[in-house]
């Protein structure tokens, strides 16, 4: 077949079964196509034919026979005919939507801006002045996890109008600069976000090696069972299997896990299947369809056990045991006061019981591991993961070898959210590579990374609390349940956040908070940002509400009264004495509601011309911690340099995720050298060449690695400022730092002719600083149990229509305490994206596991919000310094999500006075309450 | 095994019957494709041998007047039919089913004639479809047959259209008389699967005051996508009065059987919204109408 991609014409042998997108990545290694699902409902794979957009993971190649194909990589070969004379400095060769993705913040972790790119080219292509409700059906099946749409309909629409008129493109005028200096404060494009819209960006499927086998894993099936015989004889002797290996095989320990081992690499014969993601045995072969037809091969037979569903059931005493230690991971436990002298006290007290669902990270790139053997016997595996480190352990584990021996190379990495930090397929690709001496490739599909890796733990919460009548808090008492599934993963420390938050961001003289964190035979579950606040949240903050409603007071003047504020002693014993800034988020979110909605937010409205639609607004508050806290040392490294070309570079494994880690590294370094941003490269992710950052998680690398970077840049500061200083014969401190330039007594001395004068001293260009955040107290012992907190208040304004009971989230404002704003533009995409995550898990997510076997495992079935659930979205940036954090910032990655659920669900509740109590929403569920309360009944 | 051992483009008509017959079994028509190679891909459909595409055949991908009929190509991709200014005058409810089927990029290869073969008891377009009386022409090797699609739907999933030896080529439309107007509507649910949790199509003839004809589709109401006669006949010859709102929609909740899908929606709740979906579409087909008189 003769197919033409990208103006040039390819004779190419027809691949029975082969589709566009397949063809593209691996036979022309145009991998800038992405795969997200393989099942037509992601979008990432989208590229155009005969002009057209379409699926090419769902689009036979056969098909595009003859045709004309436009993939990413072709997209800057289309301006030629635009004819625009100005382009923005340093996107010259970037079409005009390239360049407004990269200018008005629309990349994140870039995995899929290929596919929204290319959708969006083919509406421009059509339509060249589409309104903002075009370009979202234009987009309305193309997802984005990051969840940055409203920066995506910004961007194409200024794209649009710069295709239009033939002039540049209008730079955005949001997001304005927060408390500037001289780099930090002003919003910056990502270091990373040129490549990521070229196609061009690494994800490491889209890596390839001479000779690399490709591996699959043959998993259980079931969820708990004995497993008494395997065969995989078949499986080794199918033509162009390599490798097949089972437990018997693995050199060092069998076990895995982040903080408990206790998760089989494989399970033997004669050992325990705890969920049906467990795996039995491993191949190696010379495709990926050989490999998944062998393990159709492999035969496994079982005793089977019952099923302990969920985490109610797992801590009855007659409930099967899943562990040598039993079903109770933990039983965790925070006491303040005395809740019955509370509820004494008290003049009303309310008791409910709310329940929430597992969800899925659905990361638009799928778990992806290569390992390759060097010829000096030692291990390479390239990754995206969030703890590089962790996983060096880990896999050298496996093999029996000591850490250095393995090298994590981290990759690109399309989302993580939390559910990249445990094992994938690090470890079974690596044993593969040993086992085979050559490269080996592990993908997870979409139906496998939905299986296989852990989830959000799905709770069941109980709040007791009483109040005064005047609304102020006296005793609040939470019961919860947790779901860690089959494995411990990171479900201690979750469900011990989720505990110490479940009495919310308020000041209360008792509290007490049992939490039972339960292992079942579903899917493990662990880190997913929020990490487990985003659960006890949703119970403490519908609780406020409903005390509110009782007491009939305004929704936000009961937050206010009961907000922690400086002074304030936290349920953990913690005395804040700074960069408190929820009174503030209060204050600003009612200013901003009342001039977006006036006086009465919170009265249900009529839709004019629509009598069954009802619209109201409701609000939550929220806290979360920074960092580890809890005793855990929480430390980082990095390392920054200078070069004789005067540009630096900074390195940490800290992980870059989407986030904008990247972006704050190189900020940094700028901020303190005085030079552009541009001229500081960062390198992250890489166990042999950056220093150990730690774990991508708990809304902690801005903080940490941040700091870490600062002072190393800081040490590297006096280093110059010394040796100039001395060649000078003047004071250190009279060396100035202006524009790439060190100033001294009238001399003007490049950065770069530093390098120089530092080696002929003897000293390297370069400081490596290892930041230990302040010492923090484990739970049950008072005192700093955290060294900083990000607080947060919400107002998310929703329609109910009464006859179906649809919902609709129309406006979302959001006014969060972030410390200091670094970088004011990768704050709007985590705001952006924090929104549409936890408007995701209010309507749309739900990961549903029956008896163990897991009903959620396509996309198709998992729903994630698209560009047509996207509100308007207002943020506010409030600013309460922490003096330990890098200019007083504090972690943000998370708290832009929690409130989120719960101001929707009061919202509905004040629209039409169904209070919701587990979620997801169910439309059915509401017109049901409805009936029941339109027929007098008590709902 | 591959997916499909081969893939053949047909040109013709005649070419695709051939090639349907005289390839090793199983083959298989492929349009968009948008249903059959998800089933392959998640093997709910064995591997094929052969795939014949039939989206370049010149007959199966128009869209114009034949005489006192529209005729859409069964391989018209959904964003043709969409823009169709044709469909738009004569099969409103085709648009609309049309529009609200997957995002652009599905739109751009799905195609009606594959929404129908695929003979689910909800597809949007086949529902929209059957409240305007689309008949569908068929070819077979001894040349072409109509016959009303309603006939074409055996069980869910499964057609009354012979694999081997029978081609989809498209749907005839009575053209549309002044009085005239066609609605379609659907309820969803944002978790889990796109696919309506209830769907309808209606067709009205107004005259005066008074409903002279309609026709209403609904699905999923029973094991195929399903006309409501009773709901009909409680219409026929009646002004649009809330008294025989009641009365259709007493007979629709007679003659249809819901039932609960797991994880998407109850019979109760189906029930609900076959009742707010005719009045919402009755009321929407008599408006349009009342324009188009």
């Amino acid at each position: 077949m003769r197919i033409r991609v990208n103006h040039q014409w390819y004779e190419l042998a027809e691949v029975p079964g082969e589709m566009l997108a397949d063809l593209l990545r691996y036979r022309l290694g145009l991998t800038g196509t992405k795969i997200g699902c393989n099942e037509a409902e992601c979008g990432a794979c989208t590229v155009l034919v005969d002009g057209e957009a379409v699926l090419s993971c769902t689009f036979p190649a056969a098909k595009a026979d003859g045709r004309e194909v436009l993939t990413i990589e072709g997209l800057m070969a289309e301006i030629a005919s635009l004819g625009h004379t100005h382009q923005p400095p340093g996107l010259e060769a970037l079409h005009p939507l390239q360049q407004a993705f990269v200018l008005y913040g629309a990349v994140q972790c870039g995995f899929c801006i290929p596919g929204q790119i290319m959708a969006s080219y083919a509406l421009l292509k059509k339509n060249p002045v589409p309104g903002e409700d075009e370009v979202r059906q234009a987009l309305k099946d193309t997802l984005c996890r990051c969840g940055g749409y409203p920066s995506i309909i910004r961007a194409v629409l200024a794209a649009a109008r710069s295709m239009q008129s033939g002039e540049a493109l209008t730079l955005p005028t949001e997001p304005h600069p927060t408390s500037p200096t001289h780099v930090v404060g002003h919003p910056h494009i990502r270091p990373d976000a040129i490549e990521k819209v070229c196609g061009t960006a690494r994800f490491t499927d889209d890596l390839s090696f001479e000779g690399m086998l490709h591996a699959r894993v043959k998993r259980a099936g079931v969820p708990h069972a004995i497993l008494k015989r395997l065969d995989v004889e078949a499986a080794r002797a199918l033509p162009g299997v390599v490798c097949v290996l089972t437990a018997e095989d693995i050199p060092g320990e069998h076990n895995h896990g982040l903080v408990i081992y206790d998760w089989p690499i494989m399970v033997g014969i004669g050992e325990r299947v705890r969920y049906v993601g467990d795996a039995l045995a491993i191949v190696a072969a010379e495709s990926r369809e050989i490999a998944t037809q062998a393990l159709d091969l492999i035969q496994a037979e079982w005793e089977p056990l019952p099923v302990v569903v969920d985490p109610v059931q797992a801590r009855q005493p007659q409930a099967p045991q899943l562990h040598a230690s039993g079903n109770l991971l933990k039983h965790i436990k925070v006491r303040k006061g005395d809740v019955e002298q509370g509820f004494a006290q008290a003049d009303l007290l309310l008791e409910h019981t709310f329940y929430t669902p597992m969800t899925d990270h659905a990361f638009i790139e799928p778990e992806c591991s290569l390992a390759r053997p060097l010829p000096d016997g030692r291990m390479e595996v390239y990754v995206g993961s969030q703890i590089p480190y962790a996983d060096r352990h880990q896999v050298a584990r496996a093999l029996g070898w000591p850490p250095e021996r393995v090298r994590i190379v981290g990759q690109t990495m399309g989302g993580g959210f939390g559910g990249k930090e445990d094992i994938a397929g690090q470890i079974h690709a690596a044993l593969l590579a040993h086992a085979t001496g050559r490269p080996v490739k592990l993908l997870f599909d979409r139906h496998e990374s939905l299986l296989v890796h852990p989830k959000r733990h799905a709770t069941q919460i109980k709040v007791r609390l009483g109040a005064r009548r005047d609304g102020r808090l006296l005793a609040v008492q939470t019961e919860l349940y947790g779901d860690t599934g089959a494995y411990a993963s990171l479900g201690e420390k979750v469900m011990t956040r989720a505990t110490t938050h479940s009495t919310g961001p308020y000041d209360l003289p008792h509290a007490r908070a049992d939490c039972y964190a339960m292992y079942t035979n579903n899917p493990p579950a662990g880190a997913f940002r929020g990490f487990g606040v985003t659960q006890s949240a949703f119970a403490i903050e519908s609780m406020m509400d409903m005390l509110a409603h009782e007491l009939h007071l305004d929704p936000v003047e009961i937050r206010r009264l009961n907000a922690l504020r400086v002074g304030s002693v936290t349920n953990t014993g913690q005395l804040l004495t700074e960069s408190v800034g929820l009174l503030e988020c209060l204050d600003r979110l009612e200013e901003e509601l009342k001039r977006v909605a006036g006086d009465q937010p919170f009265r249900p409205r009529v839709v004019p011309g629509a009598e069954h639609l009802r619209r109201a607004w409701g609000v939550a508050a929220a806290f979360k911690n920074t960092g580890l806290g809890g005793g855990a040392p929480d430390k980082a490294g990095a390392e920054v340099e200078l070069f004789s070309d005067g540009t630096f570079e900074v390195r940490t494994s800290s992980a870059e995720l989407g986030q904008g880690l990247v972006t704050v590294l190189r900020m940094i370094v700028a901020e303190e050298f005085s030079v552009p941003p541009e001229r500081v490269r960062v390198l992250v992710m890489d166990t042999d060449l950056t220093p150990d950052g730690g774990p991508t998680t708990a809304s902690r690398q801005t903080f940490v690695t941040g700091n870490a970077a600062l002072y190393a840049a800081r040490t590297l500061r006096q280093a110059v400022a010394s040796t100039i200083a001395e060649k000078f014969d003047q004071p250190p401190e009279s060396v100035r730092f202006v524009e790439g330039l060190a100033q001294v007594n009238g001399h003007s001395i490049p950065l770069g002719d530093v390098v120089a004068m530092l080696r002929a001293e003897g000293r390297e260009p370069r400081a490596l600083y290892e930041y230990w955040a302040p010492a923090t107290q484990p739970l049950g012992e008072g005192g700093d149990m955290h060294f900083a907190y990000a607080f947060a208040a919400q107002a998310a304004e929703v329609e109910v229509n009464l006859k179906t009971g649809e919902v609709r989230v129309l406006c979302v404002i959001s006014a969060l305490d972030v410390g200091r704003a670094i970088n004011p533009l990768g704050l709007q995409g985590q705001v952006e994206g924090g929104v549409m995550m936890g408007l995701g898990n209010a309507l749309t997510e739900e990961f549903i596991v029956e008896e163990g076997v897991v009903f959620t495992d396509r996309l198709a079935r998992y729903r994630i919000p698209s560009i047509i659930h996207t509100p308007q979205i207002i943020p506010i940036i409030v600013e309460h310094p922490t003096r330990e954090g890098p200019y007083g910032a504090k972690g943000i990655g998370e708290i832009v999500s929690i409130p989120t659920t719960p101001a929707i669900t009061n919202a509905i509740y004040h629209a039409c006075g169904v209070r919701v109590d587990r979620l997801p929403v169910d439309q059915e569920k509401i017109l049901a309450a409805l009936a029941i309360a339109s027929s007098g009944k008590e709902v | 095994m591959p997916l499909w051992k081969k893939y053949h483009l047909a040109r013709s008509i005649d070419d695709a019957l051939a090639l349907l017959e005289q390839s090793e079994a199983p083959s298989r028509v492929i349009a968009g494709g948008t249903d059959l190679l998800l089933d392959l891909q998640q093997s709910r459909h064995e591997p094929v041998h052969t795939l014949v595409d039939i989206t370049h055949i010149p007959e199966l991908s128009v869209i114009e007047m034949r005489g006192e009929e529209l005729f859409i190509g069964a391989a018209v991709p959904l964003n043709r039919v969409i823009s169709s200014k044709l469909v738009a005058e004569h099969a409103h409810a085709v648009l609309e089913a049309a529009r609200l089927i997957g995002g652009p990029q599905v739109r751009n290869t799905a195609t009606l004639g594959g929404n129908v073969a695929h003979a689910l008891p909800a597809g949007d377009g086949t529902i929209a479809l059957l409240c305007l009386d689309a008949h569908a022409e068929i070819a077979h090797r001894q040349g072409v047959h109509r016959q009303s699609i309603e006939s074409l739907f055996l069980a869910p999933g499964r057609s009354a259209l012979h694999p081997r030896n029978e081609l989809l080529v498209g749907f005839y439309i009575p053209a549309r008389r002044p009085g005239e107007a066609s609605v379609f509507q659907r309820v969803m649910r944002p978790q889990g699967v796109a696919i309506a949790i209830l769907n309808m199509g209606v067709w009205l003839k107004r005259l005066g005051n008074r409903i002279q004809e309609v026709r209403i589709s609904i699905g999923p109401a029973g094991p195929t996508p399903r006309r409501a006669y009773q709901a009909e006949k409680a219409l026929a010859q009646q002004p649009l009065t809330s008294e025989v709102l009641q009365g259709a929609i007493t007979a629709l909740l007679a003659e249809v059987s819901f039932r609960t899908s797991p994880h998407r929606a109850t019979k109760d709740y189906r029930r609900q919204m076959a009742a707010q979906l005719l009045e919402e579409t009755l009321t929407r087909a008599w408006q349009r109408s009342a324009r188009n008189a």
